[in-house]
C-alpha cells in the first residue's frame, strides 16, 4: 500500500506560531489540546492587530472612510467562510460568539417556533453539552423528549439505532461531526438522509471538523451546521452558524437589537434580511476579520493536506501509546475513522495527576469530563486525559510525551 | 508548579489512605464534590465534648485530593470544632508540605470544606460564604 506524503513542511510551518516559542516551566511548550483551542498564527494576530491599528469602526452605518473599510473587511470575511464550508451562498454564514451561541441561536429560533408536545428531538451520546443542553432546554419548555443514539464498543454510533430511533415525532436530528472526546467521525451525510426522510430537520456540530477536515455543507446537506472559531486558528469570540437560507428567511429572530432591523416603530419594527437578522448589536468584528484570515491560513495549506498531517501524528502517537502499559485508549481503533483527538487513561492515575504532572515536562493536555458527561456516564468512565494534535504537531514531540508518560506510571506504580 | 507535589507522602496517603471507610455511628456526616472534576469526599465524626472524638473519609478523585483528605482527618483528631472553623487554606498547605499551585488548590481544599461543613452541620449553623467558596 502506498501511503500518501504528507506535503506540510511542519518545521517552517511551526514558525508561524509565536507562543511555540514559548518554554513552560525550562522545557519547550509541547501543546496538545488543540481540541479546547488551537493556537493562533502570526497573519492571524497581525490581522486583527491591524485592524485596530489601522481601521478601527463601527460596520454597515458609518458612511466615514474606516467605517467603509471595516465593513468591507467583516464582509470579506463572511464570503471567505462560506467558500471555506462550500456554502451555496454567502448570507447563510451568521456570525456567532462560538458554536455554541450558534447551536442556540437554533434551538431558540427555530426551535421555539417549531417543536412542541411530545414532539421528539434526536441526539447521540457523544454530544458536547453544546449540543445536548439547548434541546434539554427546548424539550422540557416545550414538552418534548431528546433521545440519544448509542455507541459501540469501538466509539463508533450504532446506525441501526438511528432508523430506529428517528421517526414521525422527530422534529430534529442534532449530530456532532466529529467527537470531542472519542475523536470519532460520524456519516453525517447518511444521518441527515434518515432525518429528512421523516421531515426533520438536520443539524451538524462542527466544532471539531471544521478546523481538521475539508467540509462540504452542500454535500451533507444539513439544515445547520455550526463550528467555532478558536478551534481552527482564528481568534475566540467568534463563532458560525450556517443555515439554509430558506430557513433562515423563515425563522423569527434570535437577539433583538440594533443592526438587526430595517424599521423600528413604536407599534413594532420590520428585521432586516439575513444574515442581518440574526446579528443583533455590534458583532465581533475584528473577530470575524481574524477568522477570515485563518480560513485564508488553512485554504493556503490545504485541507487535505491538513487531515493527512494530523492523521499521520495521530497513527504515530497511537502506536506509541499502544507501547505503554496500562494505558487505556478510547475511541476507533480505526484511523481513518478519527480526528486527531486521543483520549485515555494509564493505569490507575487520575486525570488530573497525570496533566499536572505532564504540564511539569511542558506538556499541555486535557483532563476531565471533556464536557461530555453523557457519555463518560455511559463508558461509565469519571475522568479522562486527552491529547489533540493540530498541524504544528511532531512526532518528536509525541516522543517527548510518551516518555513523560513512562515517568508518570513509575512515579505512580511506586 | 511540579510533580514536586507527588512526594512519596502524598503517594502514600493516596494508595493507602489512613482513616478510610465509615464509622459505626457517626454524629454527623457530609459529602461534596468538585464540579470541575468531579471529585468526591464524604466525611463521618464522632464528637465528644465539642471535639473531633473520631473521624472516617471515604471519596474518589485524584491524589491530591483524597491524600489531602486523608491527612486531614488524622491532624484534627482531638481538636475543637472551633479549631475546625478556624482553619483555612494554611493549614491544609503546611499537611501537605507543598503548594500544589492555583490550578489544583481546590483539590487539595475539597476534605476541608466537607470537614467544615460536616462541623456547621453538627452544630446547626449556616455555611458560612468562606466554607462554600473552598472549592
Amino acid at each position: 500500500m502506498v501511503e500518501k506524503v504528507t506535503t506540510i513542511n511542519v518545521s517552517k510551518l511551526r514558525e508561524d506560531f509565536p507562543v511555540l516559542k514559548r518554554l513552560v516551566n525550562g522545557k519547550p511548550l509541547i501543546y496538545f489540546d488543540n481540541a479546547a483551542t488551537s493556537q493562533k498564527p502570526e497573519s492571524v494576530i497581525e490581522t486583527t492587530d491591524r485592524y485596530y491599528r489601522e481601521y478601527n469602526a463601527n460596520i454597515h452605518r458609518g458612511i466615514h472612510k474606516l467605517a467603509e473599510e471595516a465593513t468591507l473587511a467583516h464582509e470579506e470575511a463572511r464570503e471567505k467562510i462560506a467558500k471555506f464550508i462550500h456554502a451555496k451562498h454567502t448570507e447563510e454564514i451568521i456570525f456567532t460568539r462560538n458554536a455554541t451561541e450558534a447551536i442556540n441561536l437554533v434551538a431558540y429560533s427555530w426551535g421555539r417556533a417549531n417543536v412542541g408536545k411530545g414532539d421528539k428531538i434526536v441526539l447521540t451520546i457523544m454530544e458536547h453539552h453544546s449540543n445536548t443542553v439547548p434541546w434539554q432546554l427546548l424539550a422540557q419548555e416545550k414538552g418534548a423528549t431528546v433521545e440519544y443514539v448509542k455507541i459501540d464498543n469501538d466509539g463508533m454510533l450504532r446506525l441501526e439505532e438511528v432508523h430506529e430511533i428517528i421517526d414521525e415525532k422527530t422534529k430534529i436530528v442534532c449530530v456532532t461531526q466529529a467527537s470531542n472526546v472519542l475523536g470519532t467521525i460520524n456519516p453525517v451525510k447518511e444521518i441527515g438522509k434518515v432525518a429528512h426522510r421523516y421531515g426533520a430537520m438536520f443539524l451538524v456540530d462542527a466544532a471539531q471538523s471544521v478546523p481538521h477536515m475539508r467540509v462540504d455543507v452542500r454535500d451533507i446537506d444539513c439544515d445547520f451546521f455550526a463550528f467555532s472559531g478558536h478551534k481552527m486558528l482564528g481568534p475566540t469570540g467568534i463563532g458560525v452558524l450556517h443555515g439554509k437560507s430558506e430557513h433562515l428567511r423563515r425563522m423569527p429572530p434570535f437577539l433583538g437589537g440594533g443592526e438587526m432591523i430595517r424599521e423600528v416603530h413604536t407599534t413594532g419594527s420590520l428585521w432586516k434580511d439575513i444574515p442581518y437578522k440574526y446579528e443583533a448589536g455590534t458583532p465581533n468584528i475584528v473577530g470575524a476579520i481574524g477568522l477570515g484570515a485563518a480560513v485564508d491560513y488553512l485554504s493556503k495549506i490545504g485541507m487535505e493536506n491538513v487531515y493527512e498531517q494530523e492523521r499521520e501524528i495521530a497513527k504515530y502517537a497511537i502506536g506509541r501509546m499502544s507501547e505503554v502499559k496500562d494505558l487505556t485508549l478510547y475511541g476507533p481503533r480505526d484511523i481513518a475513522q478519527r480526528v486527531g483527538v486521543l483520549s485515555f487513561n494509564l493505569g490507575d492515575i487520575h486525570a488530573h495527576d497525570l496533566a499536572s504532572i505532564l504540564d511539569e515536562d511542558g506538556i499541555a493536555i486535557r483532563s476531565g469530563h471533556h464536557c461530555a458527561q453523557p457519555l463518560m456516564e455511559f463508558l461509565n468512565v469519571p475522568a479522562m486525559s486527552r491529547a489533540s494534535f493540530y498541524i504544528y504537531n511532531t512526532r518528536e514531540e509525541v516522543d517527548v510525551f510518551i516518555n513523560a508518560l513512562e515517568k508518570a506510571r513509575k512515579l505512580f506504580a511506586r | 508548579m511540579s510533580s514536586e507535589i507527588y512526594k512519596d507522602i502524598i503517594l502514600d496517603y493516596y494508595r493507602n489512605p489512613r482513616n478510610f471507610g465509615d464509622l459505626p455511628e457517626p454524629d454527623v456526616r457530609a459529602k461534596d464534590s468538585n464540579p470541575l472534576c468531579g471529585d468526591i469526599i464524604e466525611m463521618q465524626l464522632k464528637i465528644k465534648d465539642g471535639r473531633v472524638d473520631d473521624i472516617r473519609f471515604k471519596g474518589k478523585g485524584c491524589a491530591i485530593s483524597q491524600a489531602s483528605a486523608s491527612m486531614l482527618t488524622e491532624a484534627v483528631k482531638g481538636k475543637t470544632l472551633d479549631e475546625i472553623k478556624a482553619m483555612g487554606k494554611p493549614y491544609v498547605l503546611e499537611l501537605l508540605g507543598i503548594d500544589p499551585g492555583p490550578t489544583r488548590i481546590k483539590c487539595a481544599l475539597l476534605g476541608l470544606k466537607v470537614l467544615k461543613l460536616s462541623v456547621y452541620g453538627y452544630l446547626g449553623q449556616a455555611v458560612t460564604e468562606e466554607v462554600k467558596q473552598l472549592v
